[in-house]
């Protein structure tokens, strides 16, 4: 393992990050605080609790997993896809390195930006919404397998692109919508029947019931099933990501 | 050639592109240890792909590239650890400090930390000034001169230069001339392609032609302009000649307009040993016997741009 070139790699993208901290980590933070002034205190203090709960507190998971999910997707793509649209990758293509390093060096740097900010954004809530944590182990195990897998998710992304148009079409058009309609704002038992059907073919929502799980200890699917999902994705995108490396698609004519 | 001597081998070489194009086309090629390569073109030749194939931005189709021994495949990371590459797409972090992204191409590349390298590499360059500046504040040439910094960072024993002198003025490309003897002094191979003959004739040890992905010839410099270059003899005539005489019409004679100045084309005695009738001893002892008196004289070696371009332009 060449971990002087990973380490090398996990600085460059964390110190990005760093150099463009307004957008990278008082943006998200800022957006999901909105969400918790409108729906949680403004709507939520005139919404009963939900599955025993408060609805400010009950939306408090939901919101961090939408921002971890949409996070990890863009710092991710946005890290490879950037030095492809400059051209500098070639630096890391003829660096002695080998395909797990380089995703070690830019998925790693992506999930630890969008777990710090999940935690960031935690702790922000925790200055509107009165809660407590139940499985905080689990909270935190949850939150940086999620932040890994759709940091390599955003990392197909990212290789896939062509354009910053292809770039913004996943996160804004699939895992967004997939996520306001994971529970992210409500629990599915308050859907009628066929759309409770429906609504279990959406990954997100056992990312979201797993997620809420850790905090409340009640979920709308169970535990093991929000596990398992994780590592489903977890898989997929490893696979993904081999694949990738094994062809060159994109990489390496 | 020794395997000693012989610090990066390519062999049997090929590339076609998913569209079907071929790019190289069986290319063998042995670089010699410590010296500067040549490798020259016209555009599309395939020189960028060659180099992109050693250095692992290009999947080969066919053949090896092994580095001081060691296949660039199975073997990338002490193959590859070895190369410095300088592309030739003023390609970098826009946003990164001058130090920040030299650092970060010493890292990536394996090697731990050394400011004191870092700070001969980029006073070596003239960057020392602006090692804290971004690189979108930066000039061209200054751009330039980061990307051979980056390259020199991890301290390669091979250090690819890809059209080098593009864009960049003259004094930056006196510059880098010194940098790269300096580092040829110091042992490193250097490998550059240009469009610049003048570069290839001023510094490469050796040259190769590429064209349509195949590696025409692969000569000594110094050689290849002996072989195949020629030289012209011009002599200033003390009074005008309307006509040649017949006893000069064995040697390749042409004769000015104004009457006053005869060219004499010759190849060098390399390849025309002097005891040929075509040399200029045997011109001037017919030119004596014909009573043709010479005020001046002069001689010109055709360049390397020349036999280049006569090289190129022969069809398959």
């Amino acid at each position: 393992m060449n971990l002087q070139s990973v380490k090398a790699l996990y600085h460059a993208e964390m110190a990005r990050s760093l150099r463009t901290i307004l957008q990278s980590v008082v943006s998200p933070v800022v957006s999901t605080s909105l969400y918790f002034v409108v729906f949680g205190s403004a709507i939520g203090s005139r919404i009963n609790e939900v599955d025993g709960v408060s609805y400010a507190a009950f939306i408090v998971p939901g919101l961090i997993m939408l921002m971890l999910l949409t996070q990890s997707v863009s710092n991710a793509s946005f890290g490879i896809f950037f030095p492809r649209f400059s051209g500098s990758i070639y630096e890391v293509l003829s660096a002695p390195i080998s395909y797990v390093e380089v995703v070690l060096g830019y998925v790693g740097a992506a999930a630890t930006k969008s777990t710090l900010l999940g935690l960031i954004v935690l702790g922000t809530a925790s200055l509107f919404v009165p809660m407590h944590i139940e499985h905080p182990f689990i909270m935190l195990l949850f939150m940086v397998l999620t932040a890994l897998t759709f940091s390599m998710l955003g990392f197909v992304i990212g290789i896939w692109a062509d354009g910053f148009e292809k770039l913004q079409l996943v996160p804004l058009l699939i895992i967004t919508p997939l996520t306001f309609l994971g529970g992210t704002f409500y629990s599915i038992s308050m859907l009628p029947p066929f759309w409770q059907a429906v609504t279990l073919f959406n990954p997100v929502v056992y990312l979201v019931s797993g997620f809420r799980w850790s905090f409340y200890g009640n979920a709308d699917v169970s535990i093991w099933a929000s596990l398992s999902v994780v590592f489903l994705f977890l898989c997929i995108s490893l696979a993904l990501v081999a694949m990738i490396f094994r062809t060159g698609y994109r990489l390496k004519p | 050639m020794s395997k000693a001597r012989v610090i990066l081998s390519v062999e049997q070489l090929s590339k076609q592109y998913s569209g079907g194009f071929q790019a190289l086309d069986d290319i063998n090629l042995d670089i010699r240890r410590g010296e500067i390569f040549a490798l020259l073109g016209p555009n599309g030749a395939g020189k960028t792909t060659l180099i992109g194939v050693i250095c692992g931005l290009v999947n080969a189709s066919s053949g090896r590239v092994l580095v001081d021994g060691h296949d660039n495949i199975s073997e990338f990371r002490q193959a590859r650890q070895r190369i410095g590459l300088v592309p030739q797409e003023l390609t970098s972090e826009a946003f990164s400090k001058v130090w920040d992204t030299v650092s970060f191409s010493r890292g990536l590349f394996g090697k731990p930390p050394n400011p004191e390298h870092i700070e001969r590499v980029l006073r070596s360059l003239s960057l020392w000034e602006k090692r804290n500046n971004r690189l979108i504040t930066l000039s061209g040439g200054m751009k330039r001169r980061v990307l051979i910094a980056k390259a020199l960072s991890h301290e390669p024993d091979i250090l690819f230069l890809d059209e080098p002198s593009a864009g960049v003025d003259v004094e930056l490309r006196r510059d880098m001339w010194a940098v790269v003897r300096g580092l040829r002094d110091r042992g490193v191979t250097i490998i550059l392609t240009t469009h610049y003959i003048e570069e290839a004739e001023e510094m490469a040890d050796r040259i190769g032609v590429i064209r349509g992905g195949k590696l025409m010839l692969v000569e000594d410099k110094h050689t290849l302009m002996s072989k195949l270059g020629t030289k012209v003899l011009t002599l200033r005539l003390m009074a005008p000649l309307t006509t040649l005489p017949e006893s000069l019409n064995d040697f390749d004679l042409s004769l000015s307009e104004d009457g006053f100045t005869l060219d004499y084309g010759y190849r060098s005695t390399v390849s025309q040993p002097s005891d040929t009738p075509n040399n200029i001893a045997a011109l001037l002892a017919a030119l004596a016997e014909a009573d043709i008196e010479i005020s001046d004289m002069d001689t010109r070696q055709s360049s390397l741009e020349d036999i280049f371009i006569s090289l190129v332009k022969e069809q398959p």
